[in-house]
């Protein structure tokens, strides 16, 4: 292994890396608030992707059908309005109706509409991909106000039981929607220069930074704001949150709002640089998953430095044993499993 | 449980089941197909799931039950479904799988039933060797063997004196390893470097380096569907000179599509059905050919045509001269039945399908040649017929 080989492999783990370590801050972010391990965070990185990749012209024309997110969209507004409506009238909150009607229904088809309507026309590339992502983040709120805000009180075990549905739904439809072979979208700069003897794509480099900026752009958001504070709040202590005033629900919406926009941004990120299966999800976000281990869940910098330590031993491992490289990054988990239940104190955290 | 009422129903359901049993035999012919359309393989079983789709509703004048179910790319699944299908549904015959696992795991179940069985997977060892279990199994595909000896033929003449490998860390991904090595060697094809990926990695940059730094005179790049494109595109941003090969397996518009003009120059061996417009007017598979795609693209739209997709017709032509021969033996839905069609798919001779020409023997449960494959060029997002 000479130098350039060396600079190349760096390269490759940290692009990779940064979006691990994107995917490994929704994860924390959800697990804090929640207490939901976010499975189907791979998922919203493929819908991001395969959005995207939808709304290309083709033949130089507007694609003939409009992404599939779109009607997953509609279908999830109506449940949940229809959810909504129903909880409200249990509880003798018929008032409220319109408004929650207005928020769970009326908006997500809003947005839907204007993806429907905007799919038709020539855009430019990042105008496709504010549609893509104003999509697939809508999925978010909604995902939880389904399928997991009904159950919030219950304990970590269910709330990863229903991730796994959530999971296997969401593949499914992938393939339903976006079909069985892959998609690339196109780069947003085919630019390299050089750097020393190493060529840098700035491709890969975009990746880098807006990683990098998003990571602390939360950072911001969760020590100077007022709403990010009453996360953490609500992530400390849901009871003592409620007492103060800070809603739980909201804090989920919120949570997951921001999530699935972090994962449909690292999809339109990978897009360009690998090509994405309706079942990639899965294994991007388990990568992301040990990176998040490594930061013990709770720790934003940990996660993120855990899944850039991913992203480079993948990338060697390929190097040096690629029929043993998913053996490797997996097997990374054991000794910081062990290290953290050895150090960490334990706490249950079901007996609050 | 009340005795008197049971009773009754009991009574009833006896009589239920004895009609039934005295009713005359009016059986259909029914076809038990079980593919993977969805899972992994979803993108090779699509096609052959539209392909069953396409096919005529009676064959010798006999009515045709094609019984389609999805296995969705799972060992087990393939299993539950070929019982399934055999238990309740009683058919003549199975249909599947699309790939190589489930169709090895399902010899067991159709041989344990006297239930003829076509794969429309390509591994070898699904049909060898002859033995009584594959007895009862056939299949529709090149063998691997078939098409490794192309690509190494095509090398040879091309000068190539040393090669890459880099596939599926999986059966697909060994098997082709294993038959490349053998290839290579008979024509005297040095392999100076083995790598391996996973059908969704994100990045192949560490294998591609280690191919590259080799410095072959060529890479085969074992891979099926639009995942072959991911070191494809490694090997062309590393600025690699040397040619490219891929399998088969790739064949499909969404390759075209992905990889771009990435694919330029690769050669890869294929059924010649994929070209069938370019191959000369002598070739019989000409005519079968546009007859299938005829058919399969006025319905799912020009240019979308796969090699996959004409093994589950080509299953549907064995049958079609199979079942007439088997009709005059013995009435449909039974064990006479089942044997006479056995024997007549292994009576095959010189039938002319989509990808080949089938002439099936007790030790040969494929039955194909030469004539079933020919070396292409990717050139400008088009299969071009290589010289």
């Amino acid at each position: 292994m000479d130098l350039s080989i060396f600079a190349l492999l760096v390269q490759d783990g940290i692009t990779n890396g940064a979006v691990y370590a994107l995917l490994a801050l929704a994860l924390v972010l959800v697990f804090a608030v929640t207490r939901v391990i976010w499975i189907p965070s791979g998922e919203f990185v493929t819908y991001g992707t395969l959005t995207l990749a939808a709304l290309q012209p083709v033949n130089n024309a507007p694609p003939a059908q409009p992404p599939g997110t779109i009607a997953l969209v509609v279908g999830m507004a109506v449940v949940a309005g229809a959810m909504e409506f129903i909880a409200c009238a249990r509880h003798g909150e018929i008032p409220r109706i319109p408004v929650r009607l207005l928020k769970w229904t009326a908006l997500p088809l809003v947005i839907a509409a204007a993806a429907w309507w905007l799919a038709r026309i020539e855009l430019p590339l990042w105008a496709q991909i504010v549609v893509a992502l104003a999509l697939v983040t809508t999925l978010g709120p909604l995902l939880y106000r389904i399928a997991y805000q009904p159950l919030a009180e219950a304990s970590v075990l269910v709330l990863l039981i229903v991730s796994v549905a959530v999971h296997f739904a969401l593949t499914g439809l992938g393939l339903l929607f976006f079909g069985a072979e892959g998609s690339r979208t196109p780069p947003f700069s085919s630019e390299s220069f050089q750097l020393g003897a190493i060529t840098v794509s700035l491709q890969s480099l975009l990746v880098v930074l807006t990683s990098i900026g998003l990571i602390a752009a939360l950072a911001l958001f969760f020590g100077r704001t007022l709403f990010g504070k009453a996360l953490r709040a609500t992530a400390l202590n849901r009871v003592g949150a409620r007492l103060v005033g800070v809603s739980p629900n909201l804090a989920g919406t919120a949570t997951f709002t921001l999530a699935a926009l972090l994962c449909a941004f690292s999809g339109v990120l990978i897009g360009p640089i690998t090509t994405v299966y309706y079942d990639s999800g899965f294994l991007v976000s388990l990568k992301g998953f040990v990176g998040a281990i490594i930061g013990g869940l709770v720790s934003y910098p940990l996660a993120a430095a855990g899944a850039m330590l991913v992203g480079l031993l993948e990338a060697f491992a390929s190097f040096w044993a690629s029929g043993f490289k998913e053996v490797i990054v997996f097997t990374l988990i054991i000794p910081v499993l062990l290290w953290r239940s050895l150090t960490a104190h334990h706490h249950e955290e079901d007996d609050e | 449980m009340h005795v008197r009422k049971l009773l009754p129903a009991l009574s009833a359901g006896i009589a239920l089941a004895l009609s039934g049993a005295a009713l005359p035999v009016w059986a259909d012919i029914n076809v038990g197909v079980t593919l993977s359309a969805t899972g992994p393989a979803a993108s090779l079983g699509i096609p052959e799931k539209n392909t069953f789709e396409l096919l005529p509703t009676t064959i010798g004048g006999e009515k045709v039950n094609w019984i389609i179910l999805d296995d969705a790319s799972d060992t087990t699944k393939a299993v539950t479904n070929t019982r399934k299908l055999i238990a309740e549904d009683k058919v003549d015959v199975v249909v599947g799988s699309t790939i190589t696992p489930n169709s090895l795991a399902m010899v067991d179940v159709v041989a344990d039933a006297e239930t003829p069985m076509i794969s429309m997977a390509a591994s070898a060892q699904i049909v060898n060797p002859a033995n009584p279990k594959t007895r009862w199994v056939f299949k529709t595909p090149q063998n691997d063997a078939l098409m490794a000896d192309a690509i190494a033929i095509h090398m040879k003449a091309n000068g190539v004196k040393t090669m890459g490998y880099i596939g599926f860390a999986d059966a697909y991904g060994d098997g082709w390893l294993t038959e490349m090595r053998r290839s290579a060697q008979t024509a005297g094809v040095k392999i100076v470097a083995e790598e391996k990926y996973n059908r969704n990695d994100a990045s192949v940059t560490g294998q591609v380096l280690k191919l590259v730094s080799a410095n072959p005179d060529a890479v085969l790049i074992g891979a099926a569907g639009t995942p072959g494109a991911t070191p494809q595109k490694e090997l062309v941003a590393r600025n690699y000179k040397g040619r490219i090969y891929q399998t088969h397996g790739i064949a499909n518009p969404d390759f075209l599509r992905v990889a771009g003009k990435d694919a330029n120059g690769t050669v890869l061996p294929i059924g010649p059905m994929l070209v069938y417009e370019q191959l000369p007017d002598s070739n019989p598979l000409k005519k079968a050919a546009a007859e299938y795609i005829g058919k399969y693209e006025a319905k799912y739209g020009k240019g979308s045509r796969t090699t996959f997709g004409g093994h589950a017709w080509d299953a549907y032509l064995l049958l079609a001269r199979a079942v007439p021969e088997a009709q005059k033996k013995a009435k449909s839905g039974t064990k006479e039945f089942r044997a006479a069609l056995r024997d007549a798919l292994e009576n095959t001779k010189e039938l002319v399908a989509t990808h080949g020409v089938y002439t099936m023997t007790p030790q040969d449960h494929n039955g194909l040649d030469n004539r079933a494959r020919t070396m292409i060029k990717i050139e400008n997002g088009n299969w071009v017929l290589a010289k």
